[in-house]
């Protein structure tokens, strides 16, 4: 018996027996390594290779949309996380296949687009599995990034929906939550060393039957956060505006028929890669290259590299994200390639095409190429809660390669934009509130970061986040109502921090954090840019500036303003510069703070950011730099030694020609000083990073790959990177002062002797 | 024929050249990396993000780490405008940022009209108020693929 080959049959079985006895419903790379919507369904091939009526198209979208707006504003109206009274959540429509076809005209899009991962999971492992199942009345929830998904704070109610006994279509809402359960409050622990520490991790499973949450997988859910109100309140909420949209979707099917829906739906996404094609083949061929850095893992400062080539060819476009660092396998900033997918999306649908139908459809077209077990490629096992850091960078970091592609365009789709500020500079705190409750989250300053310098205006400042153009700032009176938090100082744009240009960026506010009437209240802080600047320049602009963490500790602000209130300044700069509270701790510190507790009436003291500048400093208008000392954006120094102008500073009226003669002589200052390229690179290249830089990715040649196991720097080739593992910053700190100590002791006893 | 690239630079078709939109100056090749036709300068970070808390009380100040971060600064040879800027760790290679296909741009804008300044975007039109505080939006229409 040498044959090793089976019959039919018996493979027949033996697959079969796979099938039943699969050992775990992991995700599955199939699933999520694929971007593009699916090939036509055997009914979407036979309604659409018929002629379709664009009008009846054009009503049934009206239909769905008005359906869509409804829904999004009832969360809105209802929904008990923070998250959702700003506008972070979304309700989506899918195709029966699980494709995005339309997102709520005001939702958070970025949600939808991750969202069609685990509808195709349930399609493909759960509808046929006779112990689950799909079926009319049911509902499934989900909030693991690993199945699809931004992080893990983010929770979503799928329903299928279905008509004459057969699924036409699936329906989402989604809340940003926050509170998940987390080794740390508010969902996104910096402190997470495995995917363990991570909270809630439900891939999905079906929480509803027959149109009804089932209240023992509730209270499951209850038991394993902190905030168990808010855990079955926005169940409730989100399981009833996706009611509310199956009942309008159920309208539609009994006004115009399921053929209509479902030409509607699929001809929404077709249309949208025909497109999309079209604006690719526009564009001139090439490749275009940009990185990215950010400073920090949250627990110690290390300098992070995301490398990005796009390669435009005829139709083709093709995102190269090979030199980018390696994953760490103990630290939570690490993303799955299909939520870097999704964000990316979402940053060209915020910067690139903004005019186009928010579907991830949008993506069909194009190609990527990843170093497996990178950090934005990160294995099944690593920590993702705090995926914020690379991904809020990659909703901005095409800004740049796309803007050199865009520009020689003879029309435009919108404004050549500068990057927007690119992290989630907000608080996060946790604790027991004035009301006797346990609560974690965020704070909504995170929509509100700067926008990056355009072609033909200024960016906006404290706009929105880089993820959506239309999430709120939320009412401070509000928060103040439901936590013991007190803001001091909030609203005021960080005056000099700017990304300088021809056009300015956007500024982020200040903001002071106090609180009080609480025994037990904590901060953190899950931010990079304190070393090395965030958000980059566009064609000759500057970039953002680095912030910092400001305390002041050992003082009650409260008896302070109580006894002394002519000290308190609104203004982080001064209160730190002139120190004006006696016996206090004033210090700063860079944007990754874990989780710690305060006392009442310290101070915690951070900026939003500014977007990046856009052009040359010295070709800005002298006027719009007087306005921007006028607004207090900037200081009068800023005016005469970045932007070269010369002015009279109690009338600001601007001296034209010696504002001229300065500019010229910077001009000439600059050709005195520049060396031509070659000759620079020569004394500038080092072939490989400095010894002194804890840096992870590639340096020059993208498949080689720097990182750093445990505290000691390695070199991998790109084709095979090893994942990071690294030390206790504790540890870290331990030893230098053992050494130091030994040091000490050492000279000490040199000198006795 | 020229075609605008960036903000200070674009690429005389016929000379296969690329020039400074400021001074309209020649620079280098087109099939060549424009930054070789520029000056360099390597900028402390801290000149331009200046420290605005005392950096004798603090070791984060808003401005960046020179050791950790430097700005490369691009200029044209001919007039000084500073065409590009760079932020990277020391000693890093400067990036490869343009790589064009000249042959398939020629190819592309044989068929399209020379455009000789940017095409900005018109702002759309911003609300106008009836009345105390009641804002009417226009909607914008007609753009194709526009979200319904
Ligand atoms: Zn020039």
């Amino acid at each position: 018996m040498n044959d090793m080959s089976v019959a039919a049959e018996q493979q027949a079985l033996l697959d079969q027996f796979l099938v039943q006895n699969k050992l775990f419903f992991a995700p599955d790379p199939e699933i999520m390594e694929n971007h593009r919507i699916e090939a036509r369904s055997a009914v979407e091939e036979q309604l659409l290779s018929q002629p379709v009526d664009p009008h009846k198209v054009n009503e049934v979208r009206g239909l769905i949309i008005a359906a869509l707006d409804e829904s999004n504003t009832m969360i809105e109206q209802m929904g008990a996380a923070p998250g959702a009274k700003w506008g972070d959540m979304t309700t989506a429509i899918f195709t029966a296949a699980g494709d995005l076809s339309m997102i709520a005209p005001h939702g958070v899009g970025g949600f939808a687009a991750a969202v069609f991962y685990p509808i195709k999971f349930i399609n493909k492992y759960w509808a046929h599995e006779p112990t689950v199942g799909v079926r009319d009345g049911d509902g499934f929830i989900h909030n693991d990034a690993r199945y699809g998904g931004i992080h893990n704070t983010d929770q979503s109610m799928m329903m299928p929906v279905f008509w004459k006994g057969r699924l036409v279509c699936w329906l989402s809402a989604t809340i940003h939550e926050g509170e998940n359960g987390s080794c740390e409050p508010g969902g996104m622990p910096a402190a997470a060393e495995s995917k363990f520490d991570e909270g809630l991790k439900m891939p999905p499973f079906r929480i509803v039957e027959n149109f009804e949450l089932k209240r023992d997988l509730v209270t499951f859910l209850q038991n394993s956060v902190r905030d168990p109100k808010l855990q079955l309140e926005d169940m409730k909420v989100r399981l009833h505006s996706v009611l509310r949209l199956r009942q309008r979707i159920i309208k539609v099917l009994e006004e115009h028929g399921e053929e209509a829906l479902i030409i509607t739906l699929r001809k929404h996404i077709e249309d949208v890669v025909v497109e999309v094609r079209r604006r690719i083949r526009e564009l001139p061929d090439g490749t275009m290259r940009t990185i990215s850095f950010a400073d920090s893992t949250l627990r110690e400062n290390v300098l992070l590299k995301l490398n990005m080539a796009i390669t435009v060819k005829g139709e083709r476009m093709i995102v190269d994200m090979r030199g980018t660092s390696p994953e760490l396998l103990n630290r939570s900033i690490n993303a799955a390639q299909a939520s870097f997918k999704t964000m990316l999306f979402t940053g060209y649908m915020q910067n690139i095409w903004p005019d186009l139908p928010f579907t991830m459809a949008v993506f069909t077209p194009f190609e990527f190429i990843f170093d497996n077990n990178s950090l934005i490629n990160g294995s099944f096992e690593t920590p993702q809660a705090m995926s914020l850091i690379p991904l809020f960078k990659t909703m901005t970091i095409a800004c740049i390669p796309m803007a050199k592609f865009n520009f020689s365009l003879p029309q435009r789709y919108t404004a050549i934009v500068a990057p927007q500020y690119d992290q989630p500079a907000t608080l996060i705190y946790g604790g027991l509130t004035q009301h006797g409750e346990y609560v974690g989250n965020f704070c909504a300053d995170i929509n509100g970061m700067g926008q990056g310098g355009r072609g033909h205006r200024d960016g906006e400042h404290s706009v929105s986040p880089p993820f959506a153009a239309h999430c709120d700032l939320g009412e401070i009176e509000l928060m103040e109502e439901d936590l013991p938090m007190v803001r001091l100082g909030a609203f005021t744009l960080a005056r000099d921090r700017v990304g300088f240009g021809k056009m300015r960026s956007g500024l982020g506010y200040e903001q002071i954090h106090t609180f009080r009437r609480s025994g037990l209240w904590g901060f953190m802080t899950g931010c990079s840019g304190s070393l090395f600047s965030s958000a980059m320049p566009l064609f000759g602009g500057y970039a953002s500036p680095t912030y910092p963490l400001c305390k002041i500790k050992g003082i009650n602000i409260f008896d302070e303003l109580k006894n002394n209130p002519e000290k308190f300044k609104f203004d982080v700069i001064e209160l730190m510069n002139t120190q004006p509270f006696e016996n206090a701790q004033y210090s700063t510190h860079n944007m990754g703070m874990t989780f710690e507790l305060a006392q009442p009436g310290e101070l915690y003291m951070m900026c939003q950011g500014a977007g990046g500048g856009y052009g040359d400093v010295l070709q800005r208008e002298p006027a719009q730099v007087m306005q921007d000392i006028e607004e207090d954006l900037i200081s009068p120094d800023t005016a005469r030694d970045i932007y070269k102008v010369v002015f009279d500073e109690r009338s600001r009226i601007v001296d034209v020609d010696a504002t001229q003669q300065l500019r010229d002589d910077e001009r000439r200052a600059r050709m005195a000083r520049g060396v031509p390229f070659d000759e620079f690179v020569k004394t500038w290249t080092t072939p490989e990073p400095p010894a002194s830089l804890p840096f992870m990715g590639a340096w020059s040649d993208p498949s080689t790959v720097y990182g750093i196991q445990a505290g000691t720097r390695v070199t991998m080739p790109g084709s095979a990177l090893q994942s990071q593992f690294m030390l206790n910053p504790k540890d870290v700190l331990i030893a230098t002062l053992q050494a130091e100590n030994e040091a000490l002791k050492a000279r000490l006893g040199a000198s006795a002797g | 024929m020229k075609v605008l690239i960036t903000e200070n630079l674009r690429i005389d078709l016929e000379r296969e050249r690329w020039e400074c939109r400021a001074c309209s100056g020649d620079l280098i090749g087109a099939r060549d990396n424009y930054k070789r036709g520029l000056l360099v300068y390597n900028r402390d970070p801290r000149e331009i993000h200046k420290p605005l808390l005392d950096p004798q009380k603090y070791a984060i100040t808003y401005a960046p780490n020179p050791d950790w971060c430097r700005i490369l600064e691009y200029y044209c040879p001919h007039c000084g405008t500073m065409i590009e800027t760079e932020y990277l760790p020391p000693g890093h290679p400067p990036v490869h940022d343009i790589e064009l296909d000249i042959d398939a741009l020629r190819l592309q804008w044989q068929g399209r009209e020379e455009v000789r300044e940017p095409t900005m975007l018109r702002e759309p039109p911003r609300p106008h108020v009836h009345g105390p505080g009641v804002a009417h939006l226009e909607p914008i229409r007609g753009l194709p693929g526009a979200r319904p």
